[in-house]
């Protein structure tokens, strides 16, 4: 063991409440842990944004189906990331798919993450994409040229009929698509839910909160990156569509707050023997994070933003601004929500006698450095891939379509 | 590829993909894993001291913990660091003791004289009505969420009933660690993979004692065997009332208290 390591656990050993199992001094799920189901949920609302469009004819929300979709695949392609960087031996992670062990939730992760990949997201994006690439490969030049005709695995197909499968395609993928997102949260979900052992996490709602939840980021996101990106390139927002994307996100939240509402009702109501050390969980330990920021700035606070949005008569600056605010609490109150979940599971010994810390590392692979570097690399690849996909559809007639490159965008 | 040619290949696609998988489970069952190269390498192909060859079948293992006899003297916990290579450090123990305090008006301290390194004496006005240590360590339980949750099947239930960590396999997710109710898994710093009891299986497979069990002065642990009639273990099933930890999360425990204080987790 490093000094350093000894160090830490000292550190922790100082700072417990009444009595913890001795193997409990170390808190094993780290903020990694915590960026995991964060960004996956990211995804997984993302992707049920984009399918409003498609399945459910929402038109409204048209002008961002192809920016959610890009967001998904870039937080896709960064969610193993922080569990592979947190894995004692990350050199054995492949093992998950050679010995995968069926009684185990977590060892579907690697099965339910590449089929929600290459499944779903690749390949709506690549029918959705194909004729803007068939058409970008014909009007570029040099490598960019074959980049795009690689990419649209060179077909170069643009007939009507053509079209007109891309179109039924993506309809299909879609439809299939809806329930994978469900699975892939609802899953990351189930893997806290299932754990009888730990009364904090054991519950049946947790992959249906972790789901709801997710679509509330998701949601919440991309209306973030839609406002920022069509300001960056100097185009009018939609009012009709963010109108419409902020009131789904007002009921996604109502829905989300009224199971988390129902779960600590019900806990509550149920005073089970582990009753009194979630009390003190709450009250000791999570009073900033659950309270204050989970429930008030997180969901209370943009509530009652999203409310006076909708019901006064406000011009359209003062609805951006109030959606765009809401926005941004709300992915902060999401985050909030996974540390609590996470972090908050880990702070109350099993023997229902104490409390631990977590204090967190700042440098090191498990620190807060780490966490930020993966939670600002989606940005960057959403970025790289918004310059090489156009968020707007190619028009049919003019095949040398117009690309206004967005800047990359990290924050 | 028009319609048909696609419904083909997926014909013969998905029944190949199902043969592999049997090729696959043929081959791991004639050619055993890491896993079970472990339990071998347990299990020595040397006879036992009795002559016979150990097969895992003929024996189940559990053991008993007598509360009232234990005196906290910790020499439990020394031998299983050091039969064991568990690290020296507070924080990762096999085996610990658990001492309780309980006073007349209901409040319960408990400690574990083998974390704190300076002990911290319980004079109180309060009236204490009654104290005493409790062993604890992994109860190899029948329903183990440990092995239900190892994404690998790194750790696994032997036919002789002993949950083993494959340290080989292990991918150090600590999901394991997670779903132990009884916090008997640590992470072992330097291996980086989960470590906890084993019953001692390389002694246990020889016909010798687990080590706390054999330093125990006062006889306090009782290992044993539950498909030998002649097992301590079984003796003691029949003379004591037990109970086990947390029987509500229906983990089937296979260590066995008596005298079980009801405050006890």
């Amino acid at each position: 063991m490093t000094t350093e390591m000894a160090a830490s656990l000292a550190e922790h050993l100082e700072q417990i409440t009444g009595f913890i199992y001795p193997n409990e001094v170390e808190i094993h799920w780290s903020i990694l842990i915590v960026v995991y189901p964060y960004v996956t949920g990211l995804v997984a609302g993302a992707f049920i944004l984009a399918s409003l469009v498609k399945v459910f004819n929402v038109r409204a929300v048209q002008p961002t189906y192809r920016l959610a979709l890009l967001t998904a695949l870039a937080f896709l392609l960064i969610a193993p990331l922080p569990l592979n960087l947190h894995l004692g031996r990350p050199e054995r992670a492949f093992e998950i798919f050679l010995t995968p062990n069926p009684t185990s939730a977590m060892a579907m992760f690697g099965f339910v993450y590449a089929w929600y990949l290459m499944g779903v997201l690749l390949l709506e994006i690549w029918f959705e994409y194909r004729h803007d690439l068939i058409l970008l490969g014909r009007s570029t030049r040099g490598p960019l040229r074959w980049l795009y005709r690689a990419l649209a695995l060179f077909s170069n197909d643009v007939s009507p009929a053509a079209l007109a499968f891309d179109k039924k395609a993506i309809r299909v993928i879609t439809i299939i698509g809806i329930p994978s997102a469900f699975l892939l949260h609802g899953y990351v979900g189930f893997i806290f839910g299932s754990v009888k052992a730990n009364p904090w996490w054991s519950s049946v709602l947790m992959p249906i909160v972790f789901l709801m939840s997710a679509i509330v980021s998701g949601i919440a996101l991309v209306l973030l990156l839609y406002m920022v990106l069509t300001a960056l390139r100097r185009r009018p927002i939609d009012m009709p569509c963010i109108d419409t994307i902020s009131s789904y996100l007002f009921y996604a939240v109502i829905v989300d707050f009224s199971l988390e509402g129902l779960d600590f009702i019900h806990r509550l109501y149920e005073s089970e023997e582990s009753v009194g050390i979630l009390g003190k969980l709450i009250t000791l330990k999570l009073s900033m994070s659950l309270l204050v920021l989970q429930i008030l700035l997180g969901m209370l606070i943009p509530l009652g933003m999203l409310v006076v949005a909708k019901s006064r008569h406000f011009n359209d600056d003062m609805r951006k601004l109030l959606y765009f605010t809401s926005a941004i609490l709300i992915q902060i109150g999401i985050f909030a929500t996974r540390w609590n979940v996470v972090i908050g599971g880990q702070l109350f010994s099993k023997s229902f006698r104490g409390l631990m810390t977590y204090k967190m590392e700042l440098t090191g692979i498990e620190g807060l450095g780490v966490a930020l570097v993966l939670l600002v690399a989606p940005f960057v690849i959403l970025g790289v891939l918004i310059r090489l996909l156009p968020l707007e559809r190619a028009e049919t007639s003019s095949p040398s379509t117009e690309r206004v490159p967005a800047p990359v965008v990290t924050g | 590829m028009n319609k048909r040619d696609f419904l083909k290949g997926a014909i013969l696609f998905f029944p190949a993909g199902g043969l592999l998988a049997l090729a696959r489970d043929g081959a791991r069952a004639a050619a055993p894993g890491p896993a079970r190269e472990a339990e071998k390498a347990a299990a020595p192909e040397a006879p036992k001291p009795s002559g016979k060859r150990y097969n895992p079948a003929d024996h189940y293992y559990g053991m008993g913990i007598e509360v009232e006899k234990c005196i906290g003297c910790s020499r439990c916990v020394e031998a299983c660091k050091a039969e064991n290579d568990v690290p020296a450090e507070p924080y990762f123990f096999r085996t610990w003791i658990e001492r309780y305090t309980v006073r007349a008006d209901g409040e319960v301290a408990v400690q574990s004289p083998n974390q704190r390194t300076r002990h911290v004496e319980t004079t109180d006005d309060r009236d204490v009505i009654r104290t005493f240590f409790v062993p604890k360590l992994c109860n190899h339980c029948a329903q183990p969420p440990c092995v239900q949750v190892c994404p690998v099947g790194a750790t696994f239930s032997t036919e002789d009933g002993v949950v083993l960590v494959d340290g080989e396999r292990c991918i150090g997710c600590r999901y394991c660690i997670q779903a132990c109710p009884y916090g008997a898994r640590y992470l072992d710093p330097r291996t980086r993979t989960a470590g906890k009891c084993t019953f001692c299986y390389h002694r246990v497979v020889r016909g010798l004692k687990p080590a706390c069990v054999e330093v125990c002065p006062t006889e306090a642990r009782v290992f044993g065997d539950l498909r030998s009639k002649a097992s301590r273990l079984v003796r003691f099933r029949r003379m004591n009332k037990l109970n086990v930890l947390k029987p509500a999360l229906n983990t089937e425990p296979k260590v066995y208290y008596a005298q079980l204080d009801g405050e006890v987790r």
